[in-house]
């Protein structure tokens, strides 16, 4: 009897940080739930539109938080699958098909295909080498967008028309956009979440710790980590589709590499791993950057010398 | 009509040659100005991939930065040779400011990176990055910049009757040459060349043995500083200087490091050569390749879209075949 008390004790008494990976995420998405209460008591209206804008990327973020944070691999070309989810979404609407439920399963289906492919070349390689190959495949992404004179080439593609679902425009109007985003985020994190919780994300994180020891166990390194890539590039071709219908224009920028690696400053600025750390990394980083863009158009001097030294200090 | 009649073909002196094989010699005379424009851009490519690649191999430290310190190589040498008016004077000049300003970020950032993970390594140069692209757009203005060509080197060789190759490039090609000759010479017959290669091969136990480890990288860092201020001093006469000019170059780099073998000079230049030539020729023989086989606008389209594809997919290819590169650092696994 004792023991049964001692066990209800512990199950109710959690170690405090399994409780904050409750509670944080919480606190976090119901205050992101709240936010356009903001704006009818007095916040501007463009403040929506930079917090629908935080959370498409923080979509990004957190799909490359699976791999980097998780997997422990530093990919420099996630640019690429938001660009490519960007890239149909503008290409199809131009094509005159605008039903949110064609292109997502285009954009799922391209990304998981250029993730498969370029995954399966870029895991030969570890390290440094895989830090380059991403990089490098996300230039060539880059540099296939400049080609596409047909869809705007290098000055980019002007969507005159947005998305909409089953004869429903949910991205009309501002508010239903941000909860569309909202919406489309939070079953993000579930899914990586619950990726992560399970066997498959066990696996993942044993072989950032140790791979050599994981594939003596018995597991395929490469295929569980290729897997992963898949799936996070398949996320962040979702946030590109978001994208594209909250800019209503696409260009080659989008997947340029600065982009990639402002992506992993956002995953790595919230605590590396955590996945909503990628989310409240996302949105510091999009008001921080809008606040020092408004103060001077020299922001990136002052940009800069905080992703070093943030760095530095190891955060 | 008689298919072989010879026709007019321009030339003073009279003498004909028929509409084929005038149209052989074109192809044939732009065929090795593209492939001299190949070795060009080879050359520049593995000035700055080989001090990258000395810093991969023997520090496993990635520097991102490494595409700045080309960039702020053009730009010294832009105000260093307006300012002395000498480009020879201003070259050296430039060198030296390169390799003062590559010593003091090593001093401030990349010593404290080197023990740390790579993903703190990629943040922080990254942030070098925005930083300096923004700080030379701030001192010098957005605008492109040029260098002009040095007196001595201006005017064209002629190859073959009517197709000329400007001296510079000649000058270029052969000074990069030589780089790459003393280079050979340090890494393969000097003491510091061969604690080099060792430190490539296993850095901790070169340290083990007694060398001090800081001291290689430094003359490592400082190496690769200079070779890609070099690099980037070299190039300002014939490209435009402006912001961002190294992060192309860096990202080619990036390529022919993983082609070339890390750590490997002798795969950094063979890769470099190899990245130049295709990169090169597949764009400005890729229309008429495809020409063959479709119509001319789908020609267009795909060769444009292809031809800037092509070093990648070459990456890709030499990736699956050899995942370790063409010609890897000796020893390292």
């Amino acid at each position: 009897m004792t023991s049964a008390a001692t066990t209800a004790e512990v199950t109710s008494v959690a170690p405090p940080r399994e409780r904050a990976k409750v509670v944080l995420p919480a606190i976090l998405f119901l205050l992101l739930a709240l936010a356009p209460l903001a704006v009818t008591i007095g916040m501007p209206a463009g403040w929506l539109a930079l917090l629908t804008r935080a959370l498409i990327f923080a979509i990004a973020a957190l799909s490359l938080d699976l791999i980097l944070g998780v997997g422990g691999l530093v990919s420099f070309g996630h640019a690429a699958f938001l660009g490519i989810g960007a890239y149909v979404t503008g290409i199809m609407i131009t094509e005159g098909k605008s039903e949110a439920l064609v292109i997502l399963p285009v954009i799922l289906g391209v990304c998981a295909l250029f993730g498969a492919i370029t995954g399966a070349v870029c895991l030969r390689t570890r390290g440094v080498a895989f830090i380059m190959i991403t990089l490098a495949f996300g230039q060539m992404v880059y540099f296939l967008a400049q080609a596409l004179s047909t869809y705007g080439g290098d000055d980019g593609l002007t969507l005159y028309e947005k998305s909409s679902i089953l004869g429903f425009n949910p991205f009309a109007n501002r508010t239903s956009f941000y909860y569309s985003v909202l919406i489309a985020l939070a079953g993000a994190y579930l899914l990586v979440r619950g990726l992560v919780a399970s066997r498959f994300g066990r696996v993942l994180r044993a072989a950032r710790e140790n791979p050599v020891r994981v594939s003596v166990t018995g597991f395929d390194v490469t295929r569980v980590r290729l897997i992963a890539y898949v799936i996070s590039g398949m996320l962040a071709g979702l946030s590109g589709f978001f994208l594209a219908n909250h800019t209503e224009f696409v260009s080659p920028a989008f997947m340029s590499w600065q982009r990639s690696g402002e992506l992993i400053f956002m995953a790595v600025l919230g605590g590396v791993g955590s996945l909503h750390g990628a989310i409240i990394g996302a949105i510091a980083y999009l008001i921080a950057e809008d606040a020092l863009s408004h103060l001077t158009e020299h922001w990136r001097v002052i940009f800069g010398p905080m992703i070093i030294l943030l760095s530095l200090i190891h955060i | 009509m008689d298919p072989g009649f010879p026709l007019r073909c321009g030339r003073d002196d009279g003498i004909c040659c028929s509409q084929a094989e005038l149209r052989k010699r074109m192809t044939t005379g732009l065929l090795i100005v593209q492939i001299l424009n190949g070795l060009q851009f080879g050359i520049l490519l593995f000035l700055v991939a080989a001090g990258l690649t000395l810093v991969f191999g023997v520090m496993d430290f990635i520097n991102l930065a490494h595409g700045v310190q080309y960039m702020l190589g053009a730009y010294l040498a832009v105000t260093f040779v307006a300012l002395t008016g000498s480009f020879v004077l201003g070259l050296v000049l430039a060198l030296a400011a390169a390799l003062v300003f590559g010593l003091a970020l090593e001093f401030l950032v990349f010593r404290h990176l080197y023990e740390r993970d790579h993903l703190d390594q990629v943040l922080a140069t990254f942030g070098l990055i925005l930083l300096l692209n923004q700080g030379v757009k701030m001192v010098w203005g957005a605008a492109p910049l040029s260098v002009p060509l040095p007196a001595f080197l201006t005017g064209n060789v002629a190859l073959m009757d009517g197709i000329l190759y400007p001296t510079y490039r000649f000058a270029l090609i052969g000074s990069g040459l030589a780089v790459g000759a003393l280079l050979w010479f340090i890494v393969e017959k000097t003491r510091t060349g061969m604690l080099l290669r060792a430190g490539a091969s296993n850095a901790p136990m070169v340290s083990a043995l007694g060398v001090d480890i800081r001291k290689l990288f430094m003359i490592v860092f400082a190496f690769g500083t200079m070779l890609a201020g070099f690099a980037g001093a070299m190039a300002a006469p014939i490209l435009s200087v402006e912001p961002g000019m190294g992060d192309t170059v860096l990202i080619l780099a990036f390529v022919v490091i993983v082609i070339g073998g890390i750590g490997s000079i002798r795969g950094a230049f063979v890769a470099a050569l190899i990245v130049g030539l295709v990169d090169t020729l597949g764009r400005s023989f890729m229309n008429d390749l495809l020409r063959l086989f479709m119509s001319a606008p789908s020609a267009r389209a795909t060769g444009a879209a292809l031809s800037s594809m092509l070093i990648y997919l070459l990456m890709a290819v030499v990736l699956f075949v050899r995942p370790e590169g063409l010609l890897p650092a000796r020893g390292r696994t």
